[in-house]
């Protein structure tokens, strides 16, 4: 996270006012930013070189505020001043605008084709008639600064240079030549140097030597000339002399070099619309003309505003708060997102300006929606997902074994995962090539070379670093060991691990055999060859020759056990004998009822998901009906609106006695809340509003309630009848339908009734039906699942339920006689009609 | 302060000396004000200690006598000094050895006592030399007879009757190191409230005898020292910061939590990183951060379909977003590394439940993470993570907030707030505060998010469902919990054992 240094006394003179800093940290807290420090140039000198060398520093107040990585707009006073008046509503959001010179052709930079081996992009911009003051230019070098470590990635991806223009005279080029051929006096010395020389000068830079990697083993060095043959700069390393700017200067080029293209249009629009406001014509910007090898010209900067269209309802659902879409918008503007509810619906166009490249997906704008309306005046709720919870089996042994080590007398140890090479190879008597160990690139010490591949040499660190305990110590590790695996995806793989030591007087081996017949016991394994366990002599150079034994559990050896080699107790920097044991877990794992967890996943896909093409992605994430045509009348008008307010009198809902699609639809056609004159209209508005979170799940509606906005496109010539099945049903089917419907009622509720046990077991089945893809005919679909007719089944009701991406599913009930018909039966006779049906779930089954 | 005489000890004196225990309660009778135990010692001829043992037994029955601690001063012998009470002083010895013919003056010198001897018993002139004698110098008696005053003294002392010597002589025979000065402890012992000069024998444990023959009935026993320690059990201890997991785990599962398989250090970058839309430039990614692997160097198997679509999102956007717009290597992703955090394993979780019919999940993990970070005091380069993730249609932020005020009222923290903060692969993020009663401050206790539909959306996810995560270290409430400051205390093979033998269990709301 970046930090931004700000002299305080600036900071509040900019803003208008001072706080004390518990309310500068408190707006701080609200905004996402954090006051990190507050501290003075005084202190930090004394800090890091001592007193003497602070006397002569400033004392002025500084504080240090801690950035969000992603906020460039935010990384100087001018930007942070700017947001948090925006913020306060003590200022609108200023509007950048870029302009062409007044007179003659924008400033050209041309590319040549020598900068593809290097550094291909290149960007520029003019900040005309702009005054600089000590404390702006201090903030435009820091900003520079401050962008060359975070988006330029230490001036890697983008470097920037800032020129006087009135020294230079365009057009310039950008090209790159051989080292050895660029010569110029670079910036704050006072001759000139080749570039081969100034890589020399600069590898003991404290500062500029941490650059020298980026194009040192090229071929060419990327230079930018003016049309006199004079250096602007040396990007990434350095700026020529001739060109610098100073307080006096009134026209500065900005040009940024890169090798990655969008960062380096982010970071030119960064520096002028922060800067631009000391411009003789505030936040304006003159534009320049890059010349691409191929010839193509483009204007920078760029300043492109975007607009991004997207419901009040998205915000308040993703939130958890109920505002009004006007009200969304304000929150929107406090937070430099220009926005304004368009109208139609809950509809907001948002703006996103040059200055919020952090803004690329709709959920960036409802975050900014959330901070604006205060994360921490925001309802807390609670999911309501049940959920059981199962335990991952492996942890559930560990957890269970552990417990009953402890009782057998041993105490946990708790050992890094990383160490030496050593410590797993030479020390335990071994090959490190026989080791199967994963190898660390980019260690910083030998600490961390490798993966353990044992939990042994832990445990004898354990016991070094304790001699002073009293004898005997008696220790174990439950953990996981990394081993390489080929058949894994990334080649390796964990194995759990239980090791134990004995250290004494005598190296009680019986104590550690002992321990491992108890563990036995505890994994109910019996002592016996075959089926059981035993342990029979092996050779093994960790242990003493003679005294090692190989464990074999039904068959197969999972680990050793025995007394250290004299050799590997004195490695470990002990002084008294030691018996030890290790075994892999993993086989005693044995069944679990419980879901096998893994983190495996499968390599190819099953379920083909329909996934957005671009042109979609593109579209406003949630569209809604724009009609406000229903058939109670418009209810955009006081007629329509009346008409609904008297349906609503005594009824709860649209439909029936439960919220449905019906009453979202209605809902959603109303242009803004209906005021109190109807009151029964505004009770059930409220009441629907609360059902926003969830509508997605709501059953679907039986009837049409709002009309298409053009009655003269309508397609169905049933409209003038007001009873419009969605489902295209006839009306024979939808009585026909009623009539099952009541009889399954019937049969539900004789099944409730009765106090006794059902004479015949019955199961109510709800079964999702997936069609092949938003083109399947899903009222043809239906009238083949319900054409299925057994002996002891009967269809109940039914509804489509959006999947995404256009796709709906058909979700039925239906009452079977368990003895008659099964799910299997189900199943396969609905997924005969292959033409329209992919698959068939049953989503929920339960006794009657 | 006299030695503390254990239970047993007190009982093998009571049973040896019975018969001292007597005598020393006739004494007392017999005495109007008193009697002192050094004295009833040096009466009886027995050991101080013997005395005072019958004293502490005595006190153990209840008020039969009352003893107070009392100090005088008093001499006693050197070893040299009982040496002359026994054998004569160095002078005498020397005189009594040489015959009526005299002694070789060598042959004296070879006698123990000859050196210290001569020279004294010479200064008394009870000796002369001849240095004329044939075969060197020779010893003759000069007097007829002495007196070993010196040993007078010593035996007056050794008796107990230092106040014969007046203040000088016991100073010479100081200086001589025959007599020393020394501090005794004694008791002076008065009569009790319930004296008595007949003790009924008290017993100190129930034995199995008395159980079967009911003699118990009719015994007195002896009272229990309550203020003694009880012995240490011989037994194993857990780690403390297992200890805390286990807390940490039980919460999860009575939440509805299920444990994700994290038993997988080594990721590939693709999941650590890609999979969650954290670009490839970030530099969390760099080579100062993250462990990476030369051997096994890189990951060779994806779900390519997924692989392709992430690579989507991030090099050209889709899904929604903008996309990063930079161009996406597989080079870059295919580089193991020791996973960074626990969120790897959570990303194939969730690609996993992509690929089934969506039901809605509560996961949670407690593991190992690795850093390749600058370590300090509170900083290893692993270390655990508590990892909480929850999967539903129309999950809100408020959501997010209201699970996390459960789980950490389940730590005992009550006060929560919320700070806005950038993470790259939720929207939004937020930074966990709780109020600290002891610093008076708020300080960050875990990190929050609604993970970005560009991680979710490729993996198949539903569009309408959203997944919220939190994550906070295990080490940090750990040290709190246990007043630990340095990590290396806690974890590692610097761990301090007795601090592990010592550990209380884990209560995390007490």
């Amino acid at each position: 996270m970046p930090t931004v240094g700000i002299k305080r006394d600036l900071l509040f003179k900019a803003l208008g006012r001072t706080y004390t800093d518990e309310e500068f940290d408190e707006l701080c807290f609200e905004f996402g930013l954090e006051l990190d420090e507050i501290t003075s140039e005084k202190e930090i000198v004394s800090r890091e070189q001592g007193d003497t060398k602070a006397s002569d520093a400033s004392d002025v107040i500084l504080y240090k505020i801690d950035v969000p990585a992603n906020r460039y707009d935010l990384l100087c006073l001018e930007g942070l001043v700017r947001g948090l008046q925006v913020f306060k509503n003590k200022l609108e959001a200023p509007r950048y605008r870029r302009i062409s010179p007044v007179n003659g052709d924008p400033q050209k930079l041309i590319i040549t084709k020598e900068t593809a081996a290097v550094r291909p992009f290149a960007v520029a911009a003019v900040l005309r008639n702009i005054t600089f003051t000590q404390e702006r230019y201090d903030s435009f070098i820091e900003l520079q600064e401050k962008l060359h470590q975070n988006i330029c990635r230490k001036r890697s991806l983008v470097a920037i240079g800032t020129h006087d223009l009135d020294t230079i005279s365009g057009p310039f080029t950008y090209t790159a030549k051989p080292p050895g051929d660029i010569s110029f006096k670079p910036l704050n010395q006072t001759k000139e140097y080749t570039a081969t020389e100034l890589m020399s000068l600069y590898k003991t830079d404290s500062h500029l030597r941490h650059y020298l990697h980026i194009i040192e083993d090229k071929p060419v060095y990327p230079i930018i000339y003016d049309s006199n043959g004079i250096v602007l700069s040396m990007p990434p390393i350095i700026n020529g002399d001739h060109s610098k700017i100073t307080l006096q200067t009134k026209n500065v080029f900005i040009e940024c070099t890169a090798t990655d293209l969008t960062k380096a249009k982010i970071v030119l629009d960064m520096m002028v619309t922060m800067f631009s406001e000391y411009c003789s014509q505030p936040f304006t910007v003159e534009e320049a003309e890059v010349v691409y090898p191929d010839g193509k010209t483009c204007i920078y900067p760029e300043l492109a505003y975007r607009k991004e269209k997207l419901s009040g309802e998205f915000i308040n659902r993703k939130v958890g708060i109920n505002e009004s879409t006007e009200k969304i918008a304000q929150l929107l503007t406090r937070m430099c997102l220009l926005s304004r509810a368009t109208g139609v619906g809950d509809e907001i166009e948002v703006e996103i300006p040059p200055t919020r490249s952090d803004v690329i997906h709709a959920c960036d704008i409802m975050e900014d929606a959330a901070i604006a309306y205060g994360f921490n005046n925001i309802t807390r709720t609670t999911p309501r997902a049940y959920t059981v919870a199962n335990q991952f089996p492996l942890n559930k042994l560990t957890e269970l074994l552990r417990q009953d080590l402890a009782a057998a007398g041993f105490t946990e140890a708790l050992n890094f995962a990383l160490c030496s090479e050593e410590d797993i190879a030479d020390k335990l008597g071994k090959k490190i090539s026989e080791t199967r160990a994963a190898h660390i690139s980019n260690p910083k010490t030998a600490e961390f070379q490798v993966a353990r591949t044992t939990l042994l040499p832990g445990l004898l660190k354990t016991i070094a670093a304790n001699r002073k305990m009293p004898l005997p110590l008696k220790l174990f590790e439950v953990s996981d060991v990394v081993l390489k695996d080929e058949t894994k995806d990334v080649g390796a793989r964990n194995s759990r691990r239980f090791c134990a030591v004995y250290y004494n007087k005598s190296p009680g081996f019986e104590v550690i055999h002992g321990l491992l017949d108890r563990t036995m016991q505890l994994l109910e394994v019996k002592s016996a060859r075959g089926e059981g366990y035993h342990i029979q002599a092996a050779d093994d150079s960790t242990f003493f020759p003679g005294r090692c034994a190989e464990i074999i559990v039904r068959g197969k050896t999972v680990g050793r056990l025995g007394v250290l080699h004299p050799d590997v107790i004195n490695r470990f920097e002990l002084t008294m004998p030691c018996s030890a044991m290790e075994i892999d877990i993993e086989p005693f794992l044995g069944h679990t009822a419980e879901t096998l967890l893994t983190h495996d996943v499968p390599m190819q896909e099953v379920i083909k998901h329909k996934f957005p093409t671009p042109d979609e992605s593109q579209q406003a994430p949630v569209s809604r009906p724009t009609s406000t045509k229903t058939v109670f009348g418009d209810v955009s008008t006081q007629v329509g609106l009346k008409a609904l307010n008297d349906f609503l009198a005594d009824k709860s809902y649209m439909e029936g006695f439960a919220a449905s699609q019906a009453d979202m639809t209605v809902f959603d056609a109303i242009p803004s809340p209906p005021s109190l004159t109807f009151c029964h209209l505004r009770r059930w508005y409220n009441h629907i509003k609360s059902f926003q979170r969830e509508r997605a799940r709501l059953p679907a509606a039986k009837r049409q309630f709002v009309l298409p906005a053009a009655p003269a496109a309508s397609t169905n010539n049933a409209s003038d009848d007001d009873d419009i099945d969605l489902f295209g049903s006839d009306d024979e089917a939808e009585s026909a339908e009623a009539a099952r419907v009541k009889e399954r009622r019937l049969a539900e509720y004789a099944a409730k009734k009765s106090k006794k046990p059902a004479l015949i077991a019955k199961s109510s089945i709800l079964l999702d039906v997936k069609p092949w893809d938003d083109e399947t005919d899903m009222a043809k679909l239906e009238e083949c699942v319900r054409s299925v007719s057994m002996d002891g089944l009967l269809w109940g009701q039914s509804k489509l339920v959006p999947v995404g991406y256009g796709i709906k599913k058909l979700q039925i009930g239906c009452v079977v006689e368990d003895d008659k018909v099964g799910t299997d039966l189900l199943e396969e006779a609905i997924t005969a009609f292959e033409d329209y049906v992919q698959s068939v779930d049953v989503a929920a089954f339960n006794k009657i | 302060v006299p030695p503390t005489i254990s239970q047993h000890e007190m009982d093998h004196l009571l049973m040896a000396d019975s018969g001292v225990v007597e005598t020393l309660l006739q004494r007392i009778e017999k005495a109007d004000d008193g009697v002192d135990s050094l004295n009833v010692a040096a009466s009886l001829g027995v050991d101080h200690q013997v005395i005072v043992g019958a004293v502490k037994s005595l006190q153990a029955l209840g008020d039969i006598i009352s003893a107070d601690l009392r100090s005088s001063k008093h001499w006693e012998l050197t070893v040299e000094g009982s040496e002359i009470a026994e054998q004569g002083s160095h002078e005498a010895r020397v005189f009594s050895s040489i015959p009526l013919e005299g002694l070789a003056q060598s042959e004296l010198m070879k006698l123990s006592f000859g050196k210290i001897g001569f020279s004294k018993a010479m200064s008394n002139k009870w000796i002369r030399v001849d240095k004329t004698q044939e075969g060197g110098p020779r010893i003759f008696r000069a007097v007829e007879n002495i007196e070993d005053q010196v040993r007078e003294k010593l035996l007056q002392v050794q008796k107990g009757n230092f106040s014969q010597l007046d203040e000088k002589e016991k100073n010479e025979l100081k200086k001589r190191k025959l007599l020393s000065e020394v501090t005794v402890k004694s008791y002076w012992i008065t009569k009790g409230s319930s004296f008595s000069t007949t003790i009924t024998k008290q017993e100190t444990e129930l034995t199995p005898e008395m159980i079967a023959t009911g003699s118990w009935k009719e015994k007195k026993f002896k009272p229990y020292n309550f203020e003694a320690m009880g012995v240490a059990p011989d037994c194993g201890h857990l780690h403390p910061l297992m200890k805390v997991r286990t807390q940490f785990r039980q919460i999860f599962l009575e939440m509805g939590f299920t444990e994700m398989p994290t038993n997988n250090f080594i990721e590939s970058s693709f999941w650590n990183f890609d999979s969650l839309f954290q670009p490839q430039q970030h530099p969390a990614r760099d080579q100062h951060d993250t462990f990476f692997l030369s051997d096994p160097a890189l990951a060779h198997e994806f779900p390519q379909d997924y692989l392709e679509r992430v690579k989507k999102v991030h090099s050209e956007g889709g899904f929604g977003s903008q996309g990063y717009k930079y161009d996406w290597k597989i080079e870059e992703a295919q580089k193991n590394i020791l996973r960074t955090h626990t969120t790897a394993v959570s990303a194939r979780m969730l690609y996993k439940l992509a690929q089934q019919k969506f039901t809605p999940v509560k996961y949670f993990s407690i593991d190992r993470v690795f850093r390749n970070e600058t370590l300090d005091a509170t900083h290893l380069a692993e270390f655990h993570q508590i990892e909480g993730v929850v999967a539903d249609y129309g999950l809100t932020l408020g959501d997010l907030m209201g699970i996390l005020h459960q789980f950490f009222t389940k730590l005992g923290i009550t006060k929560l707030r919320f700070k806005p903060a950038y993470n790259p692969y939720t929207e939004p993020s937020m930074e966990v505060f709780s109020y600290h009663e002891g610093l008076k401050k708020w300080v960050e206790v875990g990190n929050s998010g609604v993970f970005r539909p560009e991680m979710l959306l490729p993996m198949g996810l539903p569009e309408d469902v959203s997944v919220i995560a939190w994550g906070l270290s295990l080490e940090r409430p750990t040290m709190i919990k246990y007043g630990i400051n340095n990590i290396r205390e806690l974890v590692g093979h610097k761990v301090n054992l007795q601090m592990v033998y010592d550990g209380p269990i884990c209560r995390l709301d007490s």
